[in-house]
């Protein structure tokens, strides 16, 4: 693959970098802009496997509409579901995707709650990351249904029916949950864009860009009082959205712990699933991570030392999401309930899926216990297959959860056996190919991180070196923007 | 605000100046803040908090949140409403036993309402407030102003400001040693 986009400086390999530093390199307000605005502005053109990526996704996409269009023609029944194991792939796999989801808005909102500088280059791309996440999630719900053509019918509407929607149903709540969520977190990114568009539009060579990025500004100049405002408003709706990322995800635990069902009706699932979704989250932002920075040489950006970060935050996760694991199993036996312990007995030991249980025990809880060594979690090759065992992981989680719980619950003769069909696979296979086109597109018709504030965040770094060592690493502007190529330092 | 009763616009829009970092720019606005200039506003890359101190711009904001927290109380008293007209009065049925106000239920809904409401009220807000969109802006006419969403910082004086005098502002910009001074046509 021909190096499309040079690299800074001589390849030193991963260098540590000391104390609260986030930025590797020197770097200035204008090589900052220019490393990341470059790549949407496609001065350089894009690398391969771009091109690969985005064609892949977009031939899975195509076989997920085929799944699609075929679904509403006969319905339902072309998916492997069953009584009693009504629900299966297609609910495993809106609970997987909208647990991804959470993780770019843990990384948006609650870190900056909690002032987390290493926040600043992954949270651009992880918020697309739960946008795209939320739409192949959003999916299910709507096409599961019976008569998808009806669904407009969840949404309280005045009607000839006389109908409302069953606001006492979590399947309900869930409605209004993942719509809210899918809002309010589009508008938390397109807020966190604007001024970066801006920045696109001054930049643009292009009239059509120009004029495209400049209508996504919306006029923004950069005003003092503006920023004001604006960082008011991004506060706020940080804080809005870590009661909503924890809410939504509980709600959709509440789609199986309100419901009676053995191995579903139990109060862990609330902070089990968020801390699940966080955990499956993360394993997805440093997949991207970890490819998108080699690809496009942001390494100056998303450091070594973010990875290690992500990668410690998906360990604690992933070991309350063992608590509740090993929770569940103690509520069955401690609970004295014949249906639960029967439940229990039958996910681990007896039961036709068992083996399903180990393989997410294996995935979930022992190869995650690797991210303890420093030196692994820095092994970039290790930490992209931990992080690729996660996910997986976290989708037998659901798997282990659904049909397990379903095809054996309260009267043996109901009994029964999940397998999921070709269409099962189609669907899901092709929702991976709708978010691997989305995030390619993203990546290359916007900034996939967040302009403004790594100057804020530079800044941030130089003050701090300012005052350690005594001598002036002020940013000096060049004078001629023209010479300026990417990566280069104004001053040595 | 202007003293004079002319009605047309003027030729001039202000004067800026153009500095390459934050520093210099929040010394020369406080210097401008404190000669009495009373129209001037900065151009940043990033948000400057040193530009909302009292002395300088004296920046604070307390519509946003208000507003926020007022709409997010109406999306609570919507939500909830909502849910209890259709459950409790226009369509009253019995679900698992509980009462017909089954309040710990309307939780949920109520909840993502509240957070809508404010979340979406408040991008408004900040939005109308800040007047945008507006694709135009005298400003925008200043040279190298795309620099302000870049690499440089502006200060502009506005020339509707009653102190305003091309040479004496002139003046006193260069004295706060930027890297350019012009003027901006309307």
């Amino acid at each position: 693959m021909a190096d499309v986009y040079p690299t800074p400086t001589p390849s030193d390999g991963e260098i540590e970098l000391p104390g609260d530093t986030m930025i590797a390199h020197k770097h200035t307000y204008e090589s900052v802009t220019d490393r990341i605005a470059s790549i949407v502005l496609n001065q350089l053109g894009q690398p391969l496997p771009w091109y690969v990526m985005t064609g892949i996704g977009f031939l899975l996409l195509n076989m997920m509409m085929y799944a699609i269009v075929y679904l509403l023609f006969k319905g339902v029944g072309i998916w492997g579901i069953n009584e009693p194991s009504a629900w299966g792939f297609d609910i495993i796999n809106f609970v997987w995707w909208i647990g991804i989801g959470h993780a770019g808005t843990l990384i948006s909102a609650i870190l900056l709650l909690l002032r987390q500088q290493w926040r600043t280059s992954i949270n651009r791309f992880a918020e697309a990351m739960t946008l795209f996440a939320v739409s192949c999630a959003g999916l299910y719900p709507l096409l599961h249904t019976g008569r998808p053509w009806v669904a407009y019918w969840m949404f309280p509407y005045p009607n000839i029916l006389g109908m409302w929607p069953q606001f006492r149903s979590p399947l309900i709540w869930d409605v209004f949950a993942v719509s809210t969520y899918a809002t309010v977190s589009a508008v938390f990114w397109f807020v966190g864009l604007v001024p970066d568009l801006a920045t696109l539009r001054d930049r643009a060579t292009n009239g059509y860009a120009k004029i495209l990025f400049g209508m996504g500004a919306l006029g923004w100049r950069g005003s003092a009082t503006h920023w004001q405002r604006y960082e008011t408003i991004y506060l706020i709706l940080a804080g809005l959205s870590t009661p909503l990322v924890l809410s939504v995800h509980s709600i959709v635990s509440f789609d199986f712990s309100v419901g009676i069902v053995p191995g579903w009706h139990t109060t862990i699932f609330p902070p089990y699933f968020v801390a699940g979704a966080v955990f499956a989250g993360f394993a997805m932002v440093i997949t991207f991570a970890i490819p998108l920075r080699k690809l496009y040489h942001l390494e100056d950006f998303i450091t070594i030392k973010h990875l290690d970060w992500m990668a410690k935050i998906m360990l604690t996760t992933g070991l309350i999401v063992a608590y509740g694991y090993a929770m569940e199993a103690f509520f069955a036996w401690y609970g004295g309930d014949t249906y639960e312990m029967y439940m229990m007995k039958n996910r681990m030991f007896t039961g036709p899926y068992a083996w399903s249980y180990w393989v997410l025990i294996g995935t979930n809880i022992l190869i995650p216990q690797l991210m303890w060594v420093k030196k692994f979690r820095h092994n970039l090759v290790i930490l992209f297959l931990v992080c690729q065992s996660v996910s997986v992981g976290m989708w037998f989680e659901r798997f282990v959860i659904i049909p397990i719980s379903l095809h054996r619950d309260y009267l043996p003769s109901s009994w029964g056996y999940y397998t999921p069909r070709p269409f099962d696979y189609m669907m899901f296979i092709g929702t991976m190919g709708q978010f691997l086109f989305l995030m390619f597109l993203f990546i290359r018709f916007l900034p996939m991180i967040s302009i403004f504030e790594m100057r804020e965040l530079l800044h941030h770094e130089q003050l701090h070196k300012h005052d350690d060592h005594g001598h002036d690493h002020g940013n000096q502007a060049p004078t001629d923007t023209e010479t300026v190529t990417p990566g280069a330092n104004a001053s040595h | 605000m202007s003293h004079t009763t002319n009605t047309l616009p003027l030729p001039l829009y202000g004067m800026v100046a153009e500095f390459d970092n934050e520093e210099d720019l929040i010394a020369a606005t406080r210097a401008a803040k404190a000669a009495g200039y009373q129209k001037i506003e900065a151009y940043t890359p990033y948000p400057v908090h040193g530009l909302n101190e009292p002395d300088v711009l004296n920046l604070q904001d307390w519509k946003i949140p208000v507003i926020t927290f007022l709409a997010g109380i109406g999306g609570a008293i919507g939500g909830l409403a909502l849910q209890t007209f259709t459950s409790v009065i226009d369509y009253k049925w019995n679900v698992g036993g509980k009462p017909a106000f089954s309040w710990p239920q309307f939780i949920p809904v109520t909840f993502e309402c509240t957070i809508l409401a404010a979340a979406l009220t408040g991008v408004v807000a900040m939005f109308a407030l800040n007047g945008l969109p507006r694709p135009h802006h005298p400003i925008f006419n200043a040279p190298r102003f795309e620099l302000a969403s870049q690499s440089s910082f502006f200060l502009c004086i506005e020339a509707a400001d009653g102190k305003f005098d091309r040479e004496d502002t002139e003046a006193f910009l260069l004295a706060q040693h930027p890297l350019a001074v012009s003027e901006v046509e309307n």
